[in-house]
């Protein structure tokens, strides 16, 4: 049975639709209201505070912190400055990705990592040889993520912080009124925001200072539902959903790698060695089994198939977690779709998947499936650029 | 080619007008649009009236904007963002109120406060409604199909939407008829017993038309306004980020990319003309600038009467324009509030002023009002649609202050001391409206910081809107499809040559659809007019 989060006391009588979803062994809110759509909104126009507690995290000290996490994540963390934040995945050994999340570099020698999955087992097993210290904060410290155009605005009025000075994947320590903290700007609305945390002790506090601060600038508490569609707009996948864990799989094809997900970039084969680094230069030279894309849904072939049923065209309204497959033009299957959703401030269905090298060409023709009246048709979905949604705010100054 | 030589030369850029250069130069066309004002828009405006604050000075919602145009034109792209608009609130004076919003079990539990039978008919009169809308839509996505064509593929058409209309069986058909002859009320009567639902209901009616909500025809304008509710399932009824002046702007961002040129500050005189035809423009400054064809996006009285100019046009012609009915019927009240006020019969905030607050507490409330419009006044006690947008878009106004969009009818063009006493009854027409809201809003006066009242005369001299009508001309049966602006030139196409319309003025009407500006283009590239 999940458990409240420290914010309990705060969002339980706010979620006046008891529409609440396991996340991480915790009670998270799906959405306060019947329909996600204002907590929606407030993420892209004003600003939404969800409590991402669940969120695994840990404390990395001591001098070879730097050392162990440069060996586990792909991306190079140990030239990370203090007061950076970098988004990164870890694999195993055959370079398959076994989780992603943030890693911050608090102090010199202390790091805190954020993770979908618990991996405590995974950094005591790196650990060995390694003078360092790792703690579980997971169940310390409360988050919450204030996420919108009007973000920095309740945090300047709120905190101490210099947030004019707190670039894009930045993190320092600040008082949230009298609560001490840490603000981060980062977020997976794909938007401009910020998660806050603090002692679990403080968070009802800190939860009553932001609403307060927040109410002139239109913040909203908001669900899982809304940042379900703002994360697909930004194109960020999800964990259990767009990509498997390499430690929770039974059939090696469910496994991806960084390439396969879109972190390509975030490897760098130069530097000294990671876990998961021979594989992944064996896969480089070799090409990649599958590419991640985004897909632009044919609105008008979906009206047409609709009307070809008498029916107007409907979609779900929330985003969607159960894949589609997705089909060449020439009719074979050549991947799936695993996260859907109409967006509402691009006016476009859209999806992320995964398909075939060979048919990530950005423009090209894909089909998919899709469902009416029990029968399953296709229509045309066009491989666009991820993300689809990326206002120039999230990392402006 | 000269630099001063273009293929079509758009006049005005309102919405419309902006489209139809969009699509234009997105086929390959050189365009140049020109606009009195010193800002795009035309009545889809925003402006900073008070400092710090953006009115969303005429039109404040969007409900039809059609979603293909917004793809082709890629609109969110350049900052077309839309939010929306949750519910529909009616205050009465007794205190009680009614809610509706997306939700409908608590849209029952509401209604069912006043008549529990009324509010299963609601749910289901949604569907009537949409199943009627969406015979008609594609109606609107097309230009109208016109039984005085005899062109045989016209007639395959209307052959093909006969029989689409007559397989949808005779109630439908039925039904159908009533609704183009009905009034509002009558309509609404037939489903709904009480007056607490009608009333507010029967509005979409009315809204821009000179007509009350007994008058025959009004019906079938309800149905125009649900149309937006069908896209509604995908957003379309809304409220613009940053005021309808946005949405000008991502379009003529969009223009832009696309090649258009637009230039603002530059009235246009009138046209040039060689014998029946049009040649280009000449600009109040005297410049003259040619093109193939020019395309006017302004109402059908001052495209024919001060573009053209009486003397180029048939007496016939002259007649038909005459009789296009203008007749503005509406103004709109912009307020900066310092706070927001409270409503009485439900103090504090709350979703009950996030979404549209509807002044229209009974029948007789809004036929009266009309009767004192029908006599050249304007209503002492309007109707009235209230929007507080900074609610939903805090960028509008500094934070913790408020903007609030009150657009009030009736306020009749031709009051009885004639239109241009407008001025000294302007400020009358104001306490008229915010004393009626304070019945409601208590502490609405001591929230206000300043006021912009604007009538249908201000309308007409700031926006150039003939009569101050919102939508170019009547949206009344008698003024639509085939028969807007006029029979036989419903085709955006006008009886002087290489002179084409773009506007609310022409199919399918007015509201920020931007369907008339999509499709005039469409029909001039398809006739190989530039």
């Amino acid at each position: 049975m999940p458990i409240p989060s420290p914010f309990h006391e705060r969002t339980s009588p706010l979620c006046t639709s008891y529409r609440w979803k396991d996340w991480a062994g915790y009670c998270a809110v799906s959405s306060y209201d019947t329909s996600h759509e204002r907590e929606y909104f407030a993420f892209r126009e004003a600003a939404g505070l969800l409590d991402v507690t669940p969120l695994y995290k840990y404390e990395v000290t001591g001098k070879d912190a730097a050392a162990l996490l440069g060996r586990m994540m792909v991306r190079d963390v140990t030239k990370l400055k203090v007061g950076r934040v970098a988004y990164t995945c870890w694999c195993d050994d055959g370079g398959k990705v076994v989780d992603d999340g943030t890693v911050a570099r608090l102090t010199e020698d202390h790091y805190r990592v954020t993770a979908a999955d618990p991996t405590l087992h995974w950094l005591h097993a790196l650990s060995r040889g390694f003078d360092v210290a790792i703690e579980d904060s997971s169940a310390r410290l409360g988050a919450l993520a204030l996420q919108g155009p009007t973000s920095r605005d309740i945090l300047k009025s709120v905190s101490d912080a210099d947030l004019d000075k707190l670039k894009f994947f930045g993190v320092t320590q600040a008082k949230i009124g009298s609560i001490p903290g840490w603000i981060s700007r980062t977020g997976y609305t794909g938007d401009l925001g910020y998660e806050v945390w603090v002692e679990n002790a403080h968070a009802l506090a800190t939860w009553d200072a932001l609403i307060e601060a927040g109410r002139p600038y239109g913040i909203e508490p908001a669900g899982l539902d809304a940042l379900d569609v703002s994360r697909v707009e930004a194109g960020y996948v999800l964990l259990s959903n767009d990509y498997f864990s390499a430690k929770k799989v039974v059939l090696e094809s469910r496994k991806s790698t960084p390439h396969e997900l879109g972190f390509g970039w975030m490897v760098d084969l130069n530097r000294g060695n990671f876990i998961g680094r021979d594989a992944i230069a064996a896969e480089v030279k070799r090409g990649s089994i599958w590419q991640l894309v985004g897909l632009e849904i044919s609105w008008e072939e979906l009206e047409a198939l609709y009307a070809s049923f008498n029916l107007p065209p409907s979609l779900p309204v929330t985003a969607r977690r159960d894949a589609l497959p997705v089909y060449a033009e020439d009719g074979r299957q050549i991947g799936q779709a695993t996260s859907h959703t109409w967006s509402p401030i691009l006016k476009k269905y859209l999806a992320i998947a995964s398909v075939r090298r060979g048919f990530e060409t950005l423009g090209g023709k894909l089909r998919i499936e899709h469902t009416v009246e029990y029968e399953r048709r296709q229509v045309t979905a066009t491989v666009a650029k991820l993300p689809f949604y990326d206002p120039e705010r999230k990392r402006k100054p | 080619m000269s630099a001063n030589r273009y293929d079509a030369i758009v006049v005005g850029a309102g919405h419309n007008g902006l489209i139809c250069a969009a699509y234009l130069a997105k086929a390959g066309r050189k365009v140049l649009v020109l606009e009195r004002r010193h800002q795009v828009g035309g009545a889809t405006t925003s402006e900073e009236i008070y400092p710090g604050f953006t009115y969303t000075c005429c039109s404040y919602v969007v409900s039809l904007l059609r979603p293909w145009i917004i793809r082709d034109l890629e609109l969110p792209k350049y900052g077309y963002e839309i939010l929306p608009l949750e519910s529909t609130f009616t205050p009465f004076p007794d205190g009680r109120y009614l809610m509706r919003d997306s939700d409908p079990e608590r849209t029952r539990r509401s209604i069912a406060k006043f008549s529990p039978k009324d509010a299963e008919v609601y749910k289901r009169f949604g569907q009537e409604m949409a199943e009627l809308g969406r015979l008609i839509k594609p109606l609107i996505d097309d230009p109208a199909p016109d039984p005085l064509s005899r062109d045989p593929r016209e007639l395959l058409r209307l052959g093909r939407l006969g029989k689409q209309l007559r397989g949808q069986g005779d109630e439908w058909l039925y039904a159908n008829v009533k609704m183009m002859t009905m009034s509002a009320v009558d309509f609404l009567s037939e489903r709904f017993e009480c007056e607490e639902l009608i009333a507010p209901m029967a509005i979409s009616g009315i809204i821009g038309t000179f007509l009350g909500i007994r008058s025959p025809g009004t019906a079938y304008v309800l149905l125009h306004h649900y149309m937006g509710e069908i896209d509604g399932s995908f957003r379309a009824w809304g409220l613009p980020k940053g005021g309808t002046g946005a949405i000008a702007n991502a379009i003529a961002a969009s223009a832009r990319a696309l090649g258009v040129e637009i230039r603002t500050e530059a009235p246009v005189a009138h046209l040039l003309m060689n014998g029946n035809q049009a040649t280009g423009v000449v600009l109040e400054n005297g410049d003259e600038i040619h093109a193939k064809a020019v395309v006017s996006g302004l109402d059908p009285h001052r495209t024919f009467l001060k573009l053209v100019g009486e003397e180029h046009l048939d007496p016939e012609i002259l007649q038909q324009v005459k009789r296009f009915k203008m007749r503005g019927s509406s103004g709109k009240v912009n307020l900066a509030l310092d706070g927001l006020p409270d409503l009485a019969c439900l103090p504090g905030p709350g979703p009950q002023l996030t979404g549209g607050i509807t002044i229209a507490p009974s029948i007789d409330y809004l036929e009266r009002g009309y009767d004192e419009a029908k006599y050249g006044a304007f209503s002492r006690k309007p109707f009235m649609d209230i929007l507080i947008p900074s609610l939903t878009d805090p960028t509008v106004a500094p934070p913790g202050k408020h903007t609030m969009s009150i657009f009030v009818q009736y306020a009749p063009y031709h009051l009885k001391e004639g239109a241009a006493d407008w001025p000294n009854q302007r400020e009358a027409f104001g306490d008229a409206v915010i004393d009626t809201l304070s019945e409601y809003m208590p502490n609405l006066k001591e929230r206000i910081l300043h006021r912009q009242v604007l009538s249908p005369w201000d309308l007409e001299q700031i926006y150039g809107l003939t009569e101050g009508n919102i939508f170019h001309g009547e949206l009344s049966l008698e003024q639509l499809a085939f028969l807007r602006p006029m029979a036989g030139w419903s085709r955006y196409k006008t009886p002087v040559d290489n002179l084409w319309m773009c506007a609310s003025g022409t199919h399918p009407g007015g509201g920020i659809m931007g369907a008339p500006g999509a499709l005039c283009a469409r029909t001039m590239l398809g006739k190989r007019a530039v």
